[in-house]
C-alpha cells in the first residue's frame, strides 16, 4: 500500500520548503521528505557543542527575495539587521560599509564607493527582476519567451546610454579592476573582493566576479542580517508556511532513488524502503545528485549527462564555529561592532593569494574571513557571558590533493585561527570547543555534492538561459514529471527562496497549460 | 633517449600483401588512417564478381569496439534507437544511433556475440561519444579496430567458397546471424551481413591468422570466380542495395558546423529502426517531437530517366519554373544489373513521397563541353536491387 | 603648405593598410613613422651579421585573405607558408607531438588517451562551429547596442539572425564558449594533463590571464580563427619574417601613390575646433591633412599625443582604464645549428613544429601566478618556433633563427623597472627551460636579443608591449572595444581615426582593423569602399 500525492519534494531545503509551501496553497497535495532530523538543508541552527548553537552552513541573511516573503507572508525575527560590515585593519583602522557610505577610508574613496554602490545597486535591481522569473528559452517562437527576451532588451536599454554600456562592459569584467580603477583604501578593495567572490572557486582576478557580486546585492541590495534562533529560524518559519497550506513534512525520510516507471517519473523509494507515488516529483537536491544518484544516468540521454556531469561545482567555502568563554579583544572595534559582519581581507592580493592554492587542490595558508559572533545579540545561541563565532573561511577547495585527513584539517583550523589571531590576539585562549566544516563534510552532512553552496558555479556560462545546464534551465528536467527546484536551477543560492518559487510557479503553469 | 614515433603515414591492414599482389592500378585512399584500394585492376570485373560470382574486400579498417559488462544490454538499448532485446545472441542488427536532439550520429551493425557481449562496427569514430554514454552504467568499452582482421565476401558463390573451404554448418545461417568456426586454431567467426545487398558474408579473424585465412580462401574459390575488390567496386553495389554511407548521404550530427545539415532517423527512412515503446534512449524526446510535428526532409530513392548518372543534382519538383530546388542528390550511379539510372537523394517534406515524381537536373560531359538535363525521376520504395538469394536459407550452390 | 587628405600615424600592418586601402581610392595618403624601419610589430630585423629576426610577431594565419587578395599581397613580396604541428616535451622524457596529418595525430593521442583521440574529432567541430560564427564579423564594424540608427540595429539584427541561425542548444553552447576558462572547455573533452596543456597555451598567449580565468575560451578562439589557403586554425611562416607582410602592404600603398616617411615620430595630434586638422613631429615639423589616423594603442594615442582637453573627460577616463597589459616577452636567437632534441628520434616532423615546455595544466596557471605576483614565471610557458626550419632565407645556410615567444612576463616587475641583470635572469629561464630538453642547444647560441614588455614599448611604441593593443576580455570586445559607445574606429574629435588592434577584432597581425577603418573613413569622406567583404560561409 503506497500513498499517492501530487507532487512529492525531495529535500527540505529552504528551497524546497517555499516550493511545497506554494504548491501546498494551490491546492496541491504535497509531500517533502527530507534526509536529516531537522528541516531547512543547509539553513539549520543547531547545536555543534553542548550549550552552543550555530547556522551551521548559511549564517547570514542577505538575499531572501522580497516575492518570497509576501507570497508566504514571512516576516521573519532578526537578531541583528542591515548590518554594518567591519573590514579589519591590524593597526585597528578598520574600514566600516553600510549601504552606500563608507568610513575608514578617504574622502575621494567614501565618494566614489556612493557611485560604485549608486551603480552596482541599480545593476542588481535589473537582474532582480530576472532572478524571480524562470529564463526565457533561446531560439524559440513562445510568445512568453520572446516576450521575456523583449523586455530584457528594453529593460537594459532603459538604463539609458551610458549606464547600459557600462553594463555591457562591466557584466563579464573581474572585480579586481574595477576596485583598482576606483579606489585607494586596500581595505575596501579587499572587502568588495571577498564579497564577490565568497562561496565560489573564483578570485577577485577572475573575470565574471562583478556578476557574482551583483548577484549577491540582488537580494535586499547587499543589506545584511542575522535571524534570531540562527539561520533554522527562516526554515522553521517556512516549514511551518508549509504545513499551514497542508504540506505534509516527514524528516529523517532520506530519498534513496527517484522511480521512473516507462520513462516517466512514477514515485520516489525511501532508504527504509517505503515508496511514496506521484506523477510529480520536484528536487530540492542538487542537479548532480539529482540525476546521477537519484534517477540514474540511464533514464536520461547521453548529451544531457555529458553536460551535468561536467557542471562545476567544488566548493571552496569552509564552515568554522567556535565556542569561547568571552569575546576575543579586537583593537579597534567598539562593543557594539561585535554584532556586525567582520570581515578578513586585508587586501585584494591577499584575497586573490588566498585563492591561488586552491586552483591546484591546496587550502589557504592565509585564507579569508566572513565572520559574525551571532550569540552577541542572541544570548540564547550560547551559555550566559561565553559566546559563539560562525566564519565562512576560503579557500577549502573539495577535492583537496590528499583528501580532507585529520592533519588536513587540523592544518587548515589552524591557518584560520592565525589569521585570526592578526586581529585578535586571545582567540585561542577564548577557545573552548570548535568545529570545522570543510566542503567535503558539507557534503556529507547537508547532501550537496562537491559541498558548493549554489548547487553549482555561479559564472556567465553556469547562469540564466544555460543554468544548470542547457536546455534544462527551465525547471522542467528531461524526464517526465521531474522537476528541480533547489539553488543548482536558475537563479542560483543563497537563502533566497527564488529557484523554489520559480520551479513552483513553473509547476502550476506546466500544468494549467496541460 | 628517443621515444619512438608513432606511425607515419598510413597503416596497412594484415591483409595487406595479398591486395597489393593482387592491385595492378595503384589506385588507394585514406580510410581511417589505414590505405584502402580504390579498385585492384577493373573496376567493372570487381563489381561484376560481386553480382556473379564472389569479391573479398577488406574491411579491416571498420571502427570495431567491444561492449561487455552486467549493463551492457541496457547500454546498448539506451544508445541505438531500435530495441536491442530483440536481438538475441548469434545475431546482427543494423541499428543508428542518435545525439539528444535525435539527429544521427551514425549508423553501424551491432554483433550479439554472446550473452551481454556485444561488437559494434561503424565506419567513424566514436570511443568518446561510447563512453559519456556509458556514465552510470557498468560497462566496458574497447576499441578492437587493430585486434580483428575482416573480410567481406560477397556475391552469389559466395556461400559454396566458404563451404568448399571447410566451413561446414553455414547452410542454416540466416541473414544477419552468426556463427564461429575453427580455423587453423583460432577463432573464426562467420556474419551473414554485407554491403553489397547481396547473398554474402563477412569474416572476422585474428590479425595473424589473416594471410593464411585470405590464401584458404582464394583456393577454395579458385573454381568459383573468386576476385578481390577496391571501394568503387562496393561503392557501386552499395547505391543499388539502397544503403546509406556516413558523410555521403548523412553527416554525423557531432561533426556538422551548420544548423541544419543533420538528419534525424525518420527523415532518413530509418523510421522502422525507432522503437518507441522503449521508455529512453539517446534522441527518443526529440524523435517522439518530430513524429508528432513531422520530418523537416526526407530520404528518397529515384529512379531517374535516361542513362546520365546524377551525381550531385538538384532536385526540382516540377520541370519547369521551379523557384527553388526541393533537395539534392547524394549518391548517384547507373546501375549495371538494373539497367537503371539511379540515386539516393534528400528532399524537403512534404515533396518525396512514395511514387511521385521529381525532376533532377543533371549535368553531363562529353568531349570537353557540359550539357544540362532535366529528367524525370521516380520515388522508389525498394531497394534497387534484391534478389532472392539474397535472405534464402540454405543458400543456393552456383 | 600641402594639405594631405589623410596622415595615418604608425606604419605598422594595420596603420599601413588603412593607408593602402585609403590611397587605392585615390586618396593622397602620407603614412608617418617614428622608427627608421617599417613594420611596427610585424617587421623582419637585421640584428646579428646575416641573420633576420622576426623579433616582434613571428607566425601568420590571422591575416585576413581578402585583404591580401585585395591589396595583391603576393606581386609585393608576401608568400605565406604553412607549417605543421607542436609538440610538448614533457619533464618525464616523453613528448606529446601534434601532428599536421590528422590520422597521426589521432594516433599520437590516443597514445595517451583513447578516449581524447576521439575527443578531439568533437572539440574540434564544437570549435570550429564557435570560428564560423566569428570569423564573419572580422571585416565589420561592431554594432552600437545603445543606437537607434538604422545602420546599427541593421548589424545587430544581423549578427542576431546569425546566432539564431545556429539552433537552440547551439546558442547556449555559443554563451558558454564566450564565457568560459579555456581549462574548463578542454576538460569537458579531454582527460589527459599533457594534451590539455599543449591545447590550453593558445587560450593565454599575449593575456594577463591565466588557463583557469573564465573567458580564455575566446582567446582561443582569437589564435583558431585564422587561415592559410582555406585551412581554418593553420600557421605558416612569412616568407623573410614577418617584415614581408608590412612591406608587401607598404609595397601596395606606395604603388597606389602612397608617401611613407620614416624617422617622422608624431608628437602631438593636433585639434582646432573640435576638429583635428594635422599632426606635429617629434622634429617640430606640421603636417596638415583633413583626417588623422592613428595606428597606435589607444593609450599612446589619447594619453600621450593628445591634449585632454580636446577629449571628452568620460572618454579620457575610460582609455586611462583601458588594459593593455604587459604579459608577454621574448627571446630571439641566432644558432650556430639545428639543436637536437633527444625525445624526439632523428628526422621527426615534429623539428617543424611549435614547441612547448609545459606539461601539465598546473604549471600553466602557476606561471600566471608569477606574474600577477608582479614578476616573470620562472617556469615559462614558451612558444619556440625555428622559422628557418622552413623559410631558408633567414640565416646564413646551415644555420637558424629561433623565436621564443615566453609567457609570462611582466611590464614592471613588482611595479618598477627592469634592470639589466634582470633581464638577463629572464633570458636564463627561458634558455634553461629550453636546454633542459636539448643538451646542445646552450653551445649553438650566437647572439640573443631580450625583449620584455618594456623594450618592446620602449622601441615599437606599444603600450607595455601587450601584442593585441589591449586585453581581449568582453569588456574590452565587439562593441566594448577599445571604449564602449567609440568601437566604429571614429575618435571622439572629427576627422581622428583609430586603425591599430586597439579597435574591433583586436591584434594578432589580422590586418582588420586597419581595413575596417578604412571602410569607416572612406564612407565619411563619401569616396567609394575599396575595402573587400569577407569571403563567407567558409
Amino acid at each position: 500500500m503506497t500513498d499517492r500525492y501530487d507532487a512529492i519534494v525531495v529535500g527540505g531545503g529552504h528551497n524546497g520548503l517555499v516550493c511545497s509551501a506554494l504548491l501546498g496553497k494551490a491546492g496541491k497535495q504535497v509531500l517533502v521528505l527530507e534526509a536529516n532530523d531537522q528541516v531547512g538543508g543547509a539553513a539549520v541552527t543547531r547545536e555543534f557543542v553542548d550549550g552552543f548553537a550555530v547556522s551551521a552552513c548559511a549564517h547570514l541573511l542577505y538575499q531572501l527575495q522580497p516575492s518570497v516573503r509576501k507570497d508566504l507572508k514571512l516576516s521573519p525575527k532578526l537578531a541583528s539587521e542591515d548590518m554594518t560590515t567591519v573590514v579589519l585593519d591590524e593597526q585597528g583602522e578598520h574600514v566600516r560599509i553600510q549601504g552606500n557610505s563608507v568610513l575608514g577610508v578617504s574622502d575621494a574613496d567614501a565618494k566614489s564607493f556612493r557611485g560604485f554602490h549608486k551603480r552596482m545597486t541599480r545593476f542588481a535591481d535589473l537582474l532582480r527582476t530576472y532572478l524571480n522569473k524562470p529564463p526565457p528559452r533561446l531560439g524559440t517562437r513562445g510568445l512568453s519567451d520572446l516576450l521575456t527576451l523583449g523586455r530584457l532588451g528594453i529593460d537594459i536599454r532603459l538604463l539609458g546610454k551610458t549606464e547600459m554600456r557600462e553594463f555591457l562592459r562591466l557584466i563579464g569584467m573581474n572585480i579586481h579592476d574595477e576596485l583598482d580603477e576606483r579606489f585607494e583604501s586596500s581595505l575596501l578593495k579587499g572587502a568588495l573582493s571577498l564579497d564577490a567572490v565568497l562561496g565560489t572557486h573564483l578570485g577577485p582576478r577572475s573575470p565574471n566576479t562583478i556578476m557574482t557580486y551583483l548577484y549577491r546585492l540582488a537580494g535586499d541590495h547587499g543589506r545584511v542580517a542575522s535571524p534570531t534562533g540562527g539561520m533554522g529560524s527562516i526554515s522553521d518559519e517556512l516549514a511551518k508556511a508549509a504545513r499551514e497550506s497542508g504540506v505534509t513534512i516527514r524528516t529523517a525520510m532520506p530519498v534513496s532513488r527517484i522511480i521512473i516507471d516507462n520513462g516517466r517519473v512514477a514515485g520516489v523509494e525511501t532508504e527504509n524502503g517505503e515508496r511514496f507515488d506521484s506523477m510529480t516529483v520536484v528536487s530540492n537536491a542538487d542537479p548532480k545528485r539529482t540525476i546521477m544518484d537519484l534517477v540514474g544516468a540511464r533514464h536520461v540521454e547521453t548529451g544531457f549527462t555529458h553536460r551535468i556531469h561536467h557542471l562545476r561545482m567544488r566548493g571552496n567555502a569552509a564552515k568554522l564555529h567556535l565556542a569561547l568563554d568571552g569575546l576575543p579583544t579586537i583593537a579597534g572595534l567598539s562593543k557594539k561592532d561585535y554584532a556586525e559582519r567582520i570581515l578578513i581581507a586585508p587586501d585584494e592580493h591577499y584575497v586573490e593569494r588566498a585563492f591561488n592554492p586552491a586552483k591546484y587542490g591546496e587550502s589557504s595558508p592565509e585564507p579569508v574571513l566572513e565572520i559574525t559572533f551571532p550569540s552577541f545579540r542572541d544570548a540564547k545561541l550560547a551559555p550566559p557571558s561565553q559566546h559563539v563565532m560562525s566564519a565562512v573561511v576560503q579557500y577549502a577547495p573539495y577535492d583537496r590533493k590528499g583528501g580532507w585527513t585529520d592533519a588536513a584539517r587540523q592544518e587548515f583550523e589552524a591557518a584560520a585561527i592565525r589569521a585570526i589571531e592578526r586581529f585578535a590576539p586571545d582567540i585561542a585562549q577564548r577557545i573552548t570547543a570548535s568545529e570545522l566544516l570543510t566542503p567535503a563534510d558539507i557534503e556529507r552532512e547537508f547532501h550537496i555534492t562537491g559541498g558548493h553552496w549554489h548547487h553549482g558555479e555561479l559564472t556567465l556560462d553556469q547562469f540564466l538561459f544555460v543554468r544548470p545546464v542547457c536546455s534544462a534551465a527551465q525547471y522542467r528536467m528531461p524526464v517526465d514529471g521531474l522537476y528541480l527546484c533547489g539553488a543548482g536551477a536558475h537563479p542560483g543560492g543563497g537563502v533566497s527562496g527564488a529557484a523554489g518559487r520559480n520551479a513552483a510557479r513553473a509547476i502550476l503553469s506546466r500544468e494549467k497549460a496541460a | 633517449m628517443s621515444i619512438a614515433e608513432v606511425p607515419q603515414g598510413r597503416l596497412r591492414s594484415p591483409f595487406y600483401s595479398r591486395i597489393s599482389a593482387a592491385d595492378t592500378v595503384n589506385q588507394w585512399h585514406e580510410w581511417k588512417g589505414y590505405s584502402s584500394a580504390d579498385a585492384l585492376y577493373c573496376e567493372d570485373t570487381e563489381y561484376f564478381a560481386i553480382r556473379n560470382a564472389t569479391a573479398v574486400f577488406d574491411l579491416t579498417p571498420m571502427t570495431k569496439y567491444r561492449i561487455t559488462g552486467p549493463d551492457a544490454p541496457e547500454y546498448i538499448n539506451r544508445l541505438v534507437t531500435r530495441d536491442m532485446n530483440r536481438i538475441k545472441t548469434g545475431r546482427v542488427a543494423y541499428a543508428v544511433w542518435c545525439d539528444d536532439r535525435g539527429q544521427v550520429i551514425d549508423d553501424g551493425t551491432i554483433f550479439h556475440l554472446k550473452e551481454g557481449e556485444y561488437r559494434l562496427c561503424s565506419q567513424e569514430r566514436h570511443f568518446a561519444w561510447l563512453q559519456t554514454a556509458a556514465i552510470g552504467f557498468d560497462v566496458s568499452i574497447v576499441l578492437e579496430t587493430e585486434d580483428i582482421a575482416a573480410l567481406a565476401v560477397q556475391g552469389p558463390t559466395s556461400f559454396t567458397v566458404l563451404s568448399t573451404m571447410g566451413l561446414n554448418g553455414l547452410e542454416d545461417l540466416k541473414p544477419f546471424g552468426l556463427m564461429n568456426f575453427d580455423f587453423d586454431g583460432a577463432d573464426l567467426m562467420v556474419s551473414r551481413t554485407g554491403f553489397t545487398g547481396d547473398l554474402g558474408y563477412e569474416l572476422w579473424i585474428e590479425p595473424g591468422k589473416a594471410e593464411l585465412l585470405w590464401d584458404a580462401l582464394f583456393e577454395a574459390g579458385k573454381l568459383h570466380g573468386i576476385r578481390a575488390m577496391g571501394t568503387n567496386a562496393l561503392e557501386l553495389a552499395r547505391i543499388e542495395a539502397g544503403y546509406l554511407a556516413a558523410y555521403q548521404d548523412f553527416l554525423p550530427a557531432d561533426a556538422t558546423m551548420r544548423a541544419g545539415r543533420t538528419r534525424s532517423p525518420l527523415e532518413l527512412g530509418l523510421g522502422w529502426l525507432v522503437d518507441f515503446k522503449k521508455p529512453n534512449f539517446n534522441g527518443r524526446r526529440a524523435l517522439a517531437e518530430e513524429k508528432r510535428r513531422g520530418s523537416a526532409w526526407r530520404l528518397v530513392k529515384l529512379d531517374i530517366e535516361g542513362n546520365k548518372p546524377a551525381h550531385h543534382s538538384y532536385i526540382f519538383a516540377k520541370e519547369k519554373g521551379n523557384k527553388s530546388e526541393i533537395g539534392f542528390i547524394t549518391s548517384a550511379a547507373w546501375s549495371p544489373v538494373c539497367k537503371q539510372n539511379i540515386a539516393i537523394g534528400t528532399v524537403r517534406t512534404p515533396h518525396g513521397a512514395v511514387g511521385s515524381t521529381v525532376w533532377v537536373e543533371v549535368f553531363y560531359q562529353r568531349e570537353m563541353h557540359w550539357s544540362r538535363a532535366m529528367a524525370q525521376a521516380t520515388v522508389v520504395d525498394k531497394p534497387f536491387w534484391f534478389p532472392p538469394r539474397r535472405s534464402a536459407t540454405p543458400p543456393g550452390r552456383y | 603648405m600641402k594639405t594631405y587628405d589623410a596622415i595615418i600615424v604608425g606604419a605598422g600592418h594595420n596603420g599601413l593598410t588603412t593607408a593602402a586601402f585609403l590611397a587605392k581610392a585615390g586618396l593622397d595618403v602620407v603614412c608617418v613613422e617614428k622608427n627608421d624601419y617599417i613594420g611596427g610589430a610585424a617587421v623582419s630585423r637585421n640584428l646579428y651579421e646575416d641573420w633576420m629576426y622576426s623579433n616582434c610577431s613571428y607566425v601568420c594565419s590571422l591575416l585576413r585573405p581578402e585583404i591580401y587578395r585585395a591589396l595583391e599581397l603576393h606581386k609585393h613580396g608576401l608568400q605565406v607558408t604553412p607549417y605543421g604541428g607542436s609538440v610538448t616535451f614533457m619533464e618525464n622524457g616523453d613528448y606529446f607531438g601534434s601532428y599536421h596529418d590528422p590520422e597521426v595525430a589521432y594516433r599520437e593521442m590516443a597514445r595517451f588517451s583513447q578516449h581524447d583521440a576521439d575527443a578531439y574529432e568533437r572539440y574540434s567541430a564544437d570549435t570550429m562551429r564557435q570560428c564560423r560564427f566569428i570569423r564573419d564579423f572580422l571585416l565589420r564594424t561592431p554594432p552600437d547596442p545603445t543606437s537607434f540608427k538604422p545602420k546599427d540595429i541593421k548589424e545587430l539584427i544581423a549578427i542576431g539572425n546569425k546566432f539564431m541561425e545556429m539552433g537552440e542548444d547551439r546558442m547556449y553552447e555559443t554563451i558558454r564558449f564566450w564565457t568560459m576558462s579555456v581549462a574548463e572547455y578542454l576538460d569537458e573533452y579531454f582527460e589527459t594533463d599533457v594534451i590539455k596543456a599543449a591545447m590550453s597555451g593558445s587560450g593565454i598567449i599575449g593575456t594577463a590571464l591565466g588557463i583557469h580565468s573564465p573567458g580564455t575560451a575566446y582567446v582561443l578562439l582569437h589564435h583558431y580563427m585564422g587561415d592559410v589557403d582555406g585551412n581554418v586554425g593553420t600557421w605558416g611562416f612569412a616568407r623573410g619574417g614577418m617584415g614581408a607582410v608590412s612591406n608587401s602592404i607598404a609595397g601596395a600603398f606606395q604603388a597606389y601613390g602612397g608617401e611613407l616617411r620614416t624617422e617622422a615620430g608624431v608628437a602631438q595630434i593636433i585639434v582646432n575646433n573640435g576638429r583635428t586638422t594635422g599632426v606635429v613631429l617629434e622634429n617640430g615639423d606640421e603636417i596638415s591633412a583633413r583626417v588623422v589616423v592613428s595606428a597606435m594603442d589607444v593609450k599612446r594615442t589619447f594619453l600621450k599625443c593628445m591634449e585632454r582637453s580636446d577629449l571628452p573627460e568620460s572618454f579620457y577616463k575610460r582609455v586611462e582604464n583601458f588594459k593593455i597589459r604587459g604579459s608577454s616577452g621574448k627571446l630571439n636567437i641566432a644558432l650556430d645549428g639545428m639543436p637536437t632534441f633527444p625525445a624526439l628520434p632523428e628526422g621527426s616532423s615534429l623539428y617543424i613544429s611549435d614547441m612547448h615546455f609545459i606539461d601539465s595544466m598546473e604549471r600553466m596557471e602557476r606561471a600566471y601566478d608569477d606574474w600577477k605576483d608582479g614578476t616573470w614565471s620562472k617556469d615559462p610557458y614558451i612558444d619556440m618556433t625555428i622559422p628557418t626550419a622552413v623559410d631558408p632565407t633567414m640565416a646564413p645556410p646551415g644555420k637558424h633563427f629561433m623565436s621564443c615567444f615566453v609567457q609570462y612576463c611582466p611590464y614592471k616587475l613588482e611595479g618598477r623597472d627592469w634592470t639589466d641583470p634582470e633581464r638577463e635572469e629572464f633570458a636564463k629561464s627561458v634558455i634553461e627551460q629550453i636546454a633542459n630538453y636539448s643538451p646542445d642547444f646552450k653551445e649553438l647560441i650566437l647572439h640573443y636579443e631580450i625583449r620584455t614588455p618594456q623594450d618592446i614599448e620602449d622601441e615599437i611604441g606599444i603600450t607595455e608591449g601587450n601584442i593585441f593593443h589591449g586585453e581581449l576580455t568582453m569588456d574590452q570586445l565587439l562593441f566594448n572595444r577599445p571604449v564602449p559607445g567609440y568601437a566604429q574606429y571614429r575618435a571622439p574629435v572629427a576627422g581622428l581615426y583609430m586603425c591599430g588592434s586597439s579597435v574591433h577584432p583586436g591584434g594578432g597581425v589580422m590586418a582588420a582593423p586597419g581595413a575596417n577603418a578604412a571602410r569607416e573613413i572612406l564612407a565619411d569622406l563619401k569616396r567609394p569602399n575599396t575595402v573587400p567583404e569577407n569571403f563567407g560561409d567558409d
